[in-house]
């Protein structure tokens, strides 16, 4: 039993009365299909929902055996944070007979404007194209409820986006029956016409009219799953043509009013400072070159061009203050990491049980986005105004203003579309650089990373060790034990705020959000024993944060080893052992999936192989078959400037989400997480020499290119029986990384313990100098056309 | 400051810019023609992809002195109009194959295509998994899989 939902009180209006019909079923309730909405006062029609409707139940009544993640994930976490916030989002029916929304949410490519379009296009029965979601700005009233992660958008949304369709049809109906004369139950509303006995009418024609002057409460019922016609078919992303004819408009793409180019000029070790710039007057008079200032980060160029900007940064000649690092590598990195391991407890040795050990270190990796960081400021004496890319503007919104000196209010912060994230726009790092170079020219600005400070000042994802202890006797598995240590991952962009807020209600005691986030997102998905998971930081002044998820590709790949190792102790295939040891059908029926359309234990060649793995996260279960070559002759075949390494020939992924709202979505968000997981096992990571990364650009950065793509690449989407949608945008990666770990120790005779593997090859590339910190552009573009 | 003149999806424009200034960013800062985006600017990332004359090349790695008046300058804005039509067949191909993701890197992919598709024309074959595996522009989202279906959909149109 749940507490009963909270309806807000609008203005000029008392409590809303629980919703009619089921007064003990609350939102957490998956078969619930009746909700309250409102109907808001608005010139056309105007139909919203409390944006804290659909949240999880609350974790009151844990018990003792299982994970955290079992019960009460990250998911539930993030969903439930928003239900105290009790905001409106609303749903206009303009008078062209288009819908239109703003979504609280951040798009960066992983497709949730035409999903939230699917949604209301499902309810209100208007065909998709006709829905316009853009993204609101900052909305400082939804406080946690406007943070784009832990793949959790659809999730949360899933049910207030589809109650205000539906008060937003109601109405449309109501509206209809006045108009034609004909009683409600016999109109029928379809491609946004509703027609009755008398005729018909369109939703453009009824926008004006079904409008209220008065902010109501309205009950509603959700159409059945069994009814649905647009939620669960494929749909093309509404944003295609706009990115394939050019006119899709990222933040740099932006015409704001002499916001002109703007660069800066960073320190040679990570984080340095500027102390003095030595030639600040001969830079002012270069070409192009408007401004030249210091700012905290480094020293700022404005000018007409950022070709120009690229040449006054490369001509700055800055004393600099070393950062906290300088002097400093990986291998000091890893040895404070090692420091801080917490020891294994349950004992390793005796005659019985037997025990498998294993030590993994997984290197720092970037997560660098295509669309380098960027953001557009027009700072002024008493209100700031912000373009980019932010996946949480509310706090962007926040600190800008405290950096400025201004109240909240004063800031005004813009959401554009991105052009990725994977983690990187979860911090505002160039917003907030943005507005003190807008501050300190006294200018709008245009700001743009350069790629090598993308790579080598960007934020990565913290390297981290990961330690499994499992013991068996008599053919079973008794214990698991792992204990994850990283360098710390950044939680200060928002979501670290949410869970403190949350504290007295999570499931996990009383430890840092850092611990919490693991404890909500991490499950061993088999029958283990006794089983514990842990994890360690420590606090060293890298620019971390999460990418593609924060702990589980790693944690899973130290896992779904040693999961092969038991089966190879207890003498089992490694599907075989996996299938026994599973929690539930639901992990069954994805292993079995993976196993017969990849055809597992065919024969295979010597030096390649098959691996298989699975993972539990977001209401959801993946499994993922891949196969290897790890050949010399494939793994040395020659790539000018790129890595080749050993080649991924197929993957089979079946994905269990839940309801999948967009199943061609759904299929490209683990599409792209193939690719990512192929980087993460094989090729890329960043090398920290010296006090400052070495990688930068894509041809240092070793992500999956088109010569390492598997050939053959198939996503089942399983069906399913749940009524919700769970999270997709990180899910494909963690089972593929395990996958492909697997198949690598399987091909090769040696279990990798260092990830990427071929991190400690020698380097693949000439680092560039840090002083200038970035290159110069060719001038021979014209010698390599095709 | 000197003049430049070159021809950009079929028409003739004049800049008054300086010589070393790459063609990147005469289109995107000073022309407003935001299709060619910037990843790299050193032709790794191949974000802005456009064509010269029909063939393939990086922007970013162009001085504008170096174009001459006769060269001709195609963007992702001016492909469809290569082949008088809304759209390239190659980008209809990306939209039925749901290609983008975040979007980023797509028009540099598609002008990438469109001149491997020719290359492979001009040498009397078709498109080959070792073209695919030769494409170099980068997408950060992993859409691959989806770009070489829809190279080979593309292709079979054109």
């Amino acid at each position: 039993m749940t507490p009963p939902r909270h309806n807000p009180p609008l203005p000029g209006q008392g409590a809303a009365a629980p919703a009619a019909g089921h007064p003990d079923r609350t939102a957490a309730d998956p078969g619930r299909r009746r909700f309250l909405g409102y109907l808001v006062a608005a010139p056309t029609l105007a139909a919203a929902a409390d944006f804290g409707l659909g949240a999880s139940a609350p974790a009151a009544a844990l018990p003792g055996g299982p994970q955290p993640a079992e019960v009460y994930d990250l998911n539930d976490a993030l969903t439930d944070a928003a239900r105290p916030t009790a905001n409106l989002i609303t749903v206009v029916v303009e008078k062209d007979g288009t819908a239109s929304f703003e979504l609280p949410r951040s798009e960066n490519g992983q497709g949730v404007t035409t999903s939230t379009a699917m949604l209301i296009a499902e309810e209100l029965d208007l065909p998709v194209e006709k829905v316009l979601v853009t993204l609101a700005p900052a909305r400082p009233e939804l406080v946690f409820n406007q943070i784009t992660g832990g793949s959790n958008t659809t999730v949360a949304t899933f049910t207030p986006i589809r109650v205000a369709a539906a008060v937003a049809k109601g109405a449309l109906l109501d509206a209809a029956a006045t108009e034609l004369g004909d009683s409600v139950n016999l109109l029928r509303s379809k491609d946004g016409v509703i027609t009755g006995p008398s005729g018909s009418v369109t939703y453009g024609e009824l926008a004006e009219k079904a409008a209220t002057d008065r902010t109501r409460s309205v009950a509603v019922e959700l159409k059945a799953a069994a009814d649905y016609t647009v939620i669960g078919t494929p749909q093309g992303r509404l944003d295609a043509r706009r990115a394939v004819t050019g006119q899709k408009a990222y933040t740099l793409d932006l015409d704001v009013e002499d916001a002109k180019p703007t660069m800066i000029c960073r320190a040679p070790t990570l984080n340095g400072k500027p102390r003095a710039v030595r030639n600040q007057a001969a830079v002012a008079a270069m070409p192009g070159i408007t401004d030249v200032a210091l700012v905290p980060t480094g020293v700022a160029v404005r000018g007409e061009t950022f070709g120009q900007c690229i040449d006054a940064v490369r001509a700055l000649d800055v004393a600099w203050l070393d950062g906290p690092l300088a002097g400093t590598s990986e291998r000091d990195a890893l040895a404070k990491v090692r420091a801080a391991e917490v020891p294994l407890s349950v004992p390793a040795l005796g005659p019985l049980p037997k025990s498998v050990e294993a030590d993994f270190t997984f290197w720092f990796r970037s997560n660098s986005s295509l669309e380098p960081n960027a953001a557009i400021a027009d700072v002024r004496a008493d209100r700031a105004e912000i373009w980019g890319a932010c996946k949480n503007p509310i706090s962007a919104a926040e600190e800008i203003a405290t950096q400025l000196g201004l109240p909240p209010t004063a800031v005004t912060f813009h959401i554009i579309e991105g052009g990725g994230s994977f983690g990187r726009k979860l911090f505002y790092d160039a917003a907030i650089e943005a507005a003190q170079c807008s501050k300190a020219f006294g200018k709008p600005v245009r700001l743009m990373w350069h790629r090598t400070d993308d790579a080598r000042v960007g934020r990565t994802h913290p390297l981290a060790t990961s330690r499994v202890r499992a013991t068996y006797a008599a053919g079973e598995v008794l214990s698991y034990e792992q204990r994850h240590t990283s360098v710390v991952t950044d939680f200060g962009h928002g979501l670290g705020e949410l869970l403190t807020a949350m504290a007295a209600k999570l499931p996990v005691g009383k430890i840092g959000f850092s611990q919490t986030v693991f404890a909500l997102s991490q499950e061993v998905p088999y029958d283990y024993g006794a089983t514990n998971q842990l994890l360690d930081e420590v606090d060293l002044p890298f620019n971390t944060s999460s990418m593609r998820n924060v702990y589980s590709p790693d944690v899973s790949t130290a896992r779904e080893l040693v999961t092969d190792r038991l089966a190879a102790a207890l003498k089992k295939d490694p599907y075989t052992f996996r299938r026994e040891v599973a929690k539930d059908d639901r992990t069954r029926a994805v292993l079995d999936k993976v196993a017969k359309e990849g055809r597992w234990g065919r024969p295979m060649p010597a030096g390649t192989a098959q691996g298989i793995a699975i993972h539990k996260e977001y209401k959801g279960v993946n499994a993922c078959l891949v196969e290897i070559d790890c050949r010399p002759e494939t793994v040395s075949r020659p790539v000018r400037d790129g890595v080749t390494g050993p080649r991924v020939t197929k993957v089979v992924m079946a994905v269990d989400v839940g309801l999948a709202v967009n199943p061609k979505g759904l299929e490209a968000q683990m599409q792209g997480g193939i690719m990512d997981a192929l980087a993460m096992t094989l090729t890329s990571s960043l090398h920290f020499e010296d006090g400052h990364f070495l990688e930068g650009s894509w041809d240092d950065y070793f992500y999956t290119r088109e010569w390492n793509v598997p050939p053959e690449v198939e996503v089942h989407v399983m069906p399913s029986q749940q009524a919700q949608p769970g999270g997709a945008g990180e899910f494909g990666v963690s089972p593929t990384c395990a996958a492909v770990a697997c198949a690598y120790a399987r091909a090769t005779g040696r279990m990798p313990t260092s990830f990427p593997v071929n991190h400690h090859d020698p380097l693949a590339f000439t680092p560039k100098p840090t002083v200038p910190p970035i290159p110069q552009s060719p001038t021979d573009g014209l010698d390599h056309t095709y | 400051m000197s003049q430049h003149t070159f021809r950009l999806n079929g028409r003739s424009v004049t800049v008054d810019v300086d010589d070393d200034v790459r063609l990147l960013w005469v289109l995107r800062d000073v022309l407003g023609v935001h299709g060619p985006k910037y990843g790299c600017g050193i032709n790794v990332c191949k974000a802005c992809t456009s064509h010269v004359n029909g063939k393939a090349f990086n922007p970013c790695s162009v001085p504008v002195s170096r174009l001459a008046e006769t060269d001709e300058i195609t963007t992702i804005e001016g492909l469809a109009d290569t082949v008088g039509k809304d759209l390239h067949p190659m980008q209809e191909a990306w939209i039925e194959r749901d290609v983008a993701q975040c979007g980023y890197c797509q028009p540099g992919q598609i002008m990438a295509a469109v001149a491997v598709v020719n290359r492979a024309r001009a040498e009397g074959r078709e498109v080959s998994e070792a073209d695919l595996d030769g494409i170099r522009n980068i997408c950060r989202c992993g859409t691959y899989t989806r770009i070489r279906e829809a190279v080979r959909e593309g292709a079979s149109r054109m």
